[in-house]
Formats: C-alpha cells, structure tokens, sequence
C-alpha cells in the first residue's frame, strides 16, 4: 500500500505539487480546509448540521464520513468512534458514509492528496476527527445555551442527550439547526484520555448488519444506475500487449451485447448485463502485438533476480567496508532468498461504474486514492477537474489492489465512455465488471524478488557485519509517486523493515537493483516487508542456531536499543510461554517486526502432520500500536494479517509462462481457507503514544514465525516461496 | 426460454438463457445483489445459496437446471438456525470487508440445519470451500459456535 510515512535515510515530506502534476492535471489551491464551502451548506437542510466530517440529522443520526476507503480495514468505523466519543454521541445514532473525492476537505495529511494506504488511516486522522467531533460538540453546547439561557459550562452532553441541571434536555438531533449557525471553533477542547468514552474500549462495528444481510448497494459490484449497461474488457494476456487486429462478429450475435469497442488497452465488450458480457467477450478473436509485451518465464525472470543481486547496486545504507568487515569474520554465513509474484485476491474483483454526458462525469467505486483518480478521468474526458465526481463505494478488499498510482480502472472507464459517446450513443451508465481471471491476470503484483544476505561472525559468535543485497521490480519508479518518494533515486518500499532495521549489528550495507519489465508491480499488505520481515527473522534464527543461543534471548540482546520492540517480543514470548515445554510433535517459532510505526511479536505453534506436512495450530501475537482506538478491531485486523500472510507463504505465487499467467483463479492459486486457520490470541500493549497503523502491521512477522518453527522442527530452512516448492503444504 | 421457480417462498420465471448461471439471473435479472461473484468457478463459494436446503454455488448452477427448484438466497434466509447465525455474526464482528459473508452465513447456517452441535471438524469441513481473503475464519468458527448455543439455549 501506499508508503509515504516510513522515511528510513533521510526525511521526504510530501510535495503535493509534484504529486499532483505527476497524477495529470492539476487541483490548485489545495487547502485542507476546517469549513464546509458555503454551497454545500446552502444545501443543507435548515434543520441539519453539516460539517466535512460530521452531519447531524433532525432525525438524531449522526453521520461520519470517513475521507478513507474502507475495504475491511475497519477505518469508517475508527473514525467514527473518535467523533463519536468527543462529540458523546450514542453508539446507536452513529451512521457510517464514506467521503466522495474532494483534495481540499479529505486529504490525508500525511500524503497531501485524498488517498488510503500504508496503514496511516488513524495516524493521520487521530487529531482531526477528535476535532471534529470536538467543535460539533461546542457548537451544540453554544446553541444549547443560548435556546436555554444558561451558562455553556454547565451544559453536558452523554450518550447523545444534551442536558443542564435545570432539567431542560435535547437530543443532538433536536439541536442540529441551531447548532450550524454557530461558529465552528478553531481549537475546541479535548477530552483527556480519562474522559473517553469509546476509545481504547468498544465501538462495535456500524458496518457489520448490512454485511450479513447482503444489503443491496454496498459495493461497487452490486451499485445500479437507471439504464446501467455492463461491460467487460479483454486485455492483453501477455503484459504490455497491445492490440493488432480483432473480429468481433460472433460476439456480436450473442443476445444482449449492445456493442463493441476498441479502447486503448484492449476491446470492451458492451451488453444489458453482465452474462452476455462475459460470454461474447470468449467469441472475440483478437490478434495481440507483442512486440513490447513480457514473454520470458517467471524462471528466467528469477535467474535475472539473482544474477543482479551478485553485483553491486544502487547504496540504500552504507555503513562502511562491508566487505573487508566480512574478511576479517571468523564465519560468513551467506543466504540467497527469493519471492515469487502475489495477487491479492481481494474478494470482490475489480469493477467500476462511470457515467458521461460530455460535459459532466460521474463515478461509483472503491477508489483508494481519489485525487489521482479524479485528475486522470478529467484529463482523459477533457473536461474539468470540478465537472468529475467521484462517489466513493464500501470495497469488498483492497490488500493494496485499488491504491494504483496510474488510476488503470478508471482510465480504462473513461476511455470506453468517450469511445461510446464518440461512436454516437445515447448516453448510459456502464459498469465495468473484471472476473476472477481478468483480475488475478491482470498484474499488479507483489513484486517477485531475490535477496543474497552475508552476515559476519566474529569466534565469540557476534555478529560483525551484515551485507544485504536485494533485486526487484520497483513498483514506485516510473509512477506519479517517483519524483516524492525517490528524489535519490532510491525506493525504500523495497528495503523498508531491514535498512531500517534496529538489531544492532556493528556494520550493515544494502544495495537494490531494479528489474526491468511490463509486468506491473504494486503495494500488496505490508509491501516490502512481505519479503525484508522474513529475511531479517529467518536470518537471525539462523544466528541462532549457529551460535547455539536460544531465538528470543538473541533477539533481546540486539534490541537493546529498542524498547517497544523488546517489549512486545517478551509479551508474546511470555504470553505464548516460550520456556515451556511443548507437547510431544509441536514446534514453535518466533518473529518480531515493525512496521508503518507498529510493532508486532508472533510466536507460533505448529505441527507436522504423518504426510510430512505442516500446520499451524496457534498463533500468540503482541501488539504496541500506541493508542489502541478500537481495540476489538486491531484484535480482528491481526487475526486477518496472520491469515492472509499465512495463505502466501503456505502456497501462493503467480508464474508466467512464455509470459502467460498459470494461476488464474482460486482454484490454482489457493486461498488460506478455515481448516487452515490456527487459534490466534492477540495481546495489546496499553499505550498513550499516537496512534499508528494496524491495518498491515499483523502480516509480516506469520511467514518467518512459522519458517522459524519448521527449522526447529526439521532442521531446514527455507528460502524459496511458497512453502509448497519444499513440499511441506 | 424460461423456467419456472420458488426463490425465498416465491414463484419467479426467468427468461434467460438455459445455460447461464443462477448468479447472474439473481444478480442482473431479479436484482438479488446479496449473492455475490467471487470465481466462476465454484472454488470459492461467495455465490452460495440453497437448494432445497442444501447450499450450492450459484455460479456454476445453470438456470435450464432448475425447473420447479426452490432456491433460497441471503435476502430470504431466514428460520432458527440463520437467525442464530446472524446474530452471532453480527455480536462478534466478524466480517471485515464482508464480500464472502453472504456465501459465509448460507453455508454456516445450511450447517447448523444439518448437524445443531458442529465440532471443529465439521466446521473445517463444511466451511472450507467458502474462502474469506480478510481471514475471518477464527470469528466465523466462534460464531458458529455460539449460533449453536443460541440454537440450544
């Protein structure tokens, strides 16, 4: 996901400008602004309150819209239980909606651009939505007085009720009116961590009633417009294809096929519905140019991998002469590591619904980073940044999938409503649907990397030196994020979680290098340390066993320099009862790693069943993410990092052939699925430190935790992904 | 051509292809959003709904199939075991993104109308074809669990 927090070298504050006309087009004036524009409080009811954040109803709901995608994360839901606790509205009268695209109410403060990702939702939304909450409060305090004559010191509000000792008494709802003609304070109090209502104890998901009843609209997939068409788009199997020629006769004879159009990335299948859009995309007989597309194996393109990190590459940390340092070692232990590609599956395919009637666009879907979004379908439409709007839809998953930097959905879309509207149509909504295959072909990976990892021993077992080397696509060069995120020309998502590493080894230097390829690449649940948390863990259990201490003690010993991670990692130690024995066939393994300002221990349990394969009983985890806002939710958010890391790690990978995609669907890439999950317990470590992300930090730590636990068990490390290339799923 | 049959408790023709599948004659033809499209391929079972009871996948059901079936769907699922079901699901907070959770409840609460008092085992059993990417297997277990205390209590 997106990155933008985690700045290991050297600070990069965001530069919005550069981001903007990186994203095509440009916003202009961005302000994160306090105020509602006028307009839209014109709008608004006479009876309502309406801020950016918070709505107030007559009817006593209370609506916050969360300027994040929520796609499961639980972010709607966060947000809301901070302006829900400032505010002491009920748990009851809290309505969740989700913010549509507007850079100058909801922008993520810490990318100057409305986007989600990198796990920063509650980070940078802590302060503001207390505030928000906060002034919505004052201002029903200030209206309150005046329409009592009483002092608003003596006015308290709880559970949503508003009332003074005299016995007079409202409801938030009742008060809304008033309360939006008084001004909104600039700094309103707030509540001390004492006073809290809802933080750090329980806010039950607001989402969860209509998410078992299968609500109609939720998400983008089910979301309908009168006179809606659906299409589907036949892209280029082979990455970076383009089309040379196409027949489309017999897909056009299918019933309900309204048309069909060649846009830039492929041929659009236009029908009434989805079936028929699906059923004439089989009859299109495309010729493919792939003159510029991918045809090499993922086997060669590994070979590539490994061959580059074998030389030097471009300096992400340099601490000295490594390599003399690795001479004068008693022992060097040299490791070679590779990933393969990830889809990331998310449960609801990819889909969007746009609308065009030439001076106008609309949009309807789970966009993750709406600025850019917004800027790409005004350019390509021609029309005006103001003339787009996009409505942002719950999202069935994202794991990453939806922030793309090159807006591809929406391009897509916008190319295919002007070929319509060129072609002469009336104008319709369409809605573009991508099945299972068009997503989990489509690319956008988790890049496929390999590392070669030298550590150093000096005859007392101490680590002298560390020298990393790491090669793999970048998935920030060449995007809108280039110019922000690598003025040094370095990416840091690559190396992030071990050239920031804190074990303090005497010497440590890392150098990456790029691989060069169609095949596109992007964040996938906790980004590069999908693949640094295993190297840096199994690496150090290695030290371990090689030097005959015991895993968690090591670790401790190079960790002095980091409490909150020396903390969590002797919580789950101490939780999951590490100097325990263990019942006969049992075999544990640890992992401690930080990232996007968490810090997460696992200590895992696993068994090796009489086929000689492994499963994974339990799981103890500990977790310092300073504030916890919803602790239930960061409890479910570990629960669902541990499975989706575990479901890669056990047997995912997406190989290409001759340049094709083999996996295609679940049924060749498979899933994590119950009988594979382990019971998890997850410690939360009490914290009055700001708040950071929780949506990512639970993934990393399961692959080498369980690996750890494999060595312990069988004396053989793995370093080839999934664990399906060792035969131990 | 068209067929015939009971979808929650009511009569519905269909005027679709024979050969198309029910998901999409619920989805597009008879509004239905609540069954959900996740593979094509009956291999991850978000488009779960019953048939006579049993839990299918609706993707890789034919409409031609179904003269005279009586097919129920998340919108109509309804009886002790599916309400205990929802309850259960709604006092855990299991879903996350809550796509597969449509498929998730019609396979727990197909379960729970078979066998009231599932073991663990029977839960793996019956509940790994449906796949949950955001992982929410533990609480779904859970809530299976207490969904059969609530049957009981």
């Amino acid at each position: 996901m997106l990155h933008l927090l985690h700045k290991p070298l050297e600070a990069q504050k965001p530069s919005r400008r550069t981001f903007l006309k990186m994203s095509a087009g440009a916003v202009g004036g961005l302000i994160i602004a306090a105020k509602m524009p006028n307009a839209a409080k014109a709008a608004a009811g006479a009876d309502e309150f309406v801020q950016p954040f918070v709505h107030i109803r007559p009817d006593n709901t209370v609506v916050v819209l969360s300027k994040h995608l929520d796609k499961g994360q639980g972010t709607a839901n966060g947000l809301a239980t901070l302006v829900a606790d400032e505010l002491d509205a009920s748990h009851e009268q809290i309505v969740l909606a989700l913010a549509p695209s507007n850079p100058q109410l909801y922008a993520n403060s810490l990318f100057g651009v409305q986007g989600t990702g990198g796990s920063t939702a509650i980070p940078n939304a802590f302060m503001q939505y207390r505030q928000a909450g906060a002034a919505a409060k004052a201002m029903v305090v200030s209206a309150a007085a005046k329409e009592w004559g009483v002092p608003a010191g003596e006015i308290t509000i709880s559970d949503g009720v508003v009332s003074h000792a005299s016995g007079k008494s409202a409801t938030l709802g009742e008060l809304a009116g008033l309360a939006a003609n008084e001004d909104v304070p600039a700094e309103p109090a707030l509540k001390t961590p004492d006073q809290w209502v809802y933080i750090g104890k329980s806010f039950p998901r607001k989402d969860v009633k209509n998410k078992t009843v299968g609500a109609p609209n939720t998400y983008t997939i089910d979301f309908s417009r009168e006179g809606m068409l659906t299409a589907t788009v036949a892209r280029s199997p082979r990455f970076g294809g383009t089309v040379k020629s196409f027949n489309a006769a017999e897909a056009k004879k299918v019933a309900g096929v309204v048309d069909i159009f060649q846009i830039p990335n492929g041929v659009a299948v236009v029908a009434e519905s989805t079936w028929p859009a699906i059923k004439a995309r089989d009859l299109l007989e495309i010729e493919w140019d792939d003159s510029a597309a991918e045809t090499r194996s993922t086997d060669e393109m590994m070979t590539e991998l490994k061959d580059m990190t074998t030389k030097s590459g471009l300096k992400v940390r340099e601490d000295g002469d490594v390599d003399a340092a690795l001479d004068a070692s008693a022992k060097v232990m040299e490791i070679d590591y590779d990933f393969p590609f990830l889809a990331h599956g998310a449960m609801e395919p990819l889909d969007i619904v746009g609308e065009f009637d030439g001076e106008t666009a609309q949009f309807w879907f789970g966009s993750q980073i709406p600025t850019i979004d917004h800027n790409v379908a005004s350019t390509i439409l021609g029309i005006p940044f103001e003339k787009v709007s996009i409505n942002t839809l719950w999202a069935g998953g994202s794991f990453g999938r939806r922030a793309q930097g090159d807006a591809h959905p929406v391009s897509e879309i916008s190319f295919l409503l002007k070929a319509m509207r060129e072609a002469g149509m009336e104008p319709r909504p369409v809605k573009i649907v991508w099945t299972r295959e068009d997503d989990m072909a489509g690319g956008y990976y988790r890049p496929m990397s390999a590392h070669k990892i030298k550590v150093g021993l000096d005859g007392d077992g101490n680590v002298t030196a560390v020298k990393y080397n790491i090669a793999a696509k970048s998935i920030i060069k060449g995007t809108a994020f280039e110019p922000m995120l690598m003025p040094n020309g370095v990416d840091h998502n690559m190396t992030e979680g071990a050239s920031d590493t804190t074990y303090s080894f005497p010497m440590m230097n890392m150098d990456q290098a790029f691989q060069e390829t169609p095949v596109p690449v992007l964040w996938w649940r906790s980004v590069g340390h999908t693949h640094t948390a295993y190297v840096m863990e199994t690496m150090i259990d290695r030290i371990a066993k090689e030097t005959g201490k015991d895993p968690v003690a090591l670790r401790l010993e190079l960790l002095k320099d980091d409490p909150r991670k020396t903390n969590v990692l002797k919580l789950a130690a101490e939780k999951a009862g590490w100097d325990t024995p263990l019942p006969e066939g049992r075999h544990r393994g640890v992992a401690v790693h930080k990232s996007f300002g968490s810090y997460v221990a696992e200590v895992v349990e696993i068994s090796i069943r009489e086929d000689d394969t492994v499963k994974v009983e339990k799981v103890v985890a500990a977790v310092d993410c300073g504030v916890p806002v919803n602790p239930d939710n960061i409890r479910a958010q570990v629960e669902g990092g541990i499975g989706y890391g575990l479901g890669a790690i056990l047997r995912n990978q997406v190989t290409l052939s001759d340049g094709y995609v083999e996996e295609t669907n679940f049924d060749t890439y498979e899933s994590l699925r119950m009988s594979d999950m382990p019971e998890i317990e997850v410690h939360i470590v009490p914290s009055t430190d700001s708040p950071t992300g929780i949506g990512e930090p639970g993934t990393p730590p399961i692959g080498p935790a369980v690996a750890n636990a494999i060595a312990a068990a069988k004396d053989k490390w793995i370093t080839s992904l999934p664990f399906t290339k060792a035969g131990l799923v | 051509m068209s067929v015939t049959l009971k979808i929650n408790g009511e009569s519905r023709t269909l005027d679709a292809d024979p050969d198309s599948p029910l998901l999409w004659a619920l989805r597009d033809e008879l509004g239905m959003t609540g069954t959900k499209f996740g593979c094509g391929i009956a291999a991850c079972g978000a488009c779960t709904v019953h048939w006579d009871g049993m839990p299918i996948r609706s993707c890789q059901t034919m409409v031609g199939d179904l003269e005279g079936a009586e097919i129920t769907t998340i919108e109509g699922v309804n009886g002790k075991a599916a309400k205990a079901v929802q309850e259960a699901w709604n006092e855990l907070d299991v879903p996350q993104c809550g796509y597969c959770q449509s498929g998730q409840i019609m396979a727990a609460t197909a379960l729970l109308a078979e066998t009231s008092k599932p073991t663990d085992e029977d839960i793996d059993i019956a509940m790994d074809g449906n796949v949950c990417r955001c992982a929410t297997y533990a609480r779904i277990r859970k809530a299976i669990h207490a969904a059969a205390d609530k049957m009981e209590a």
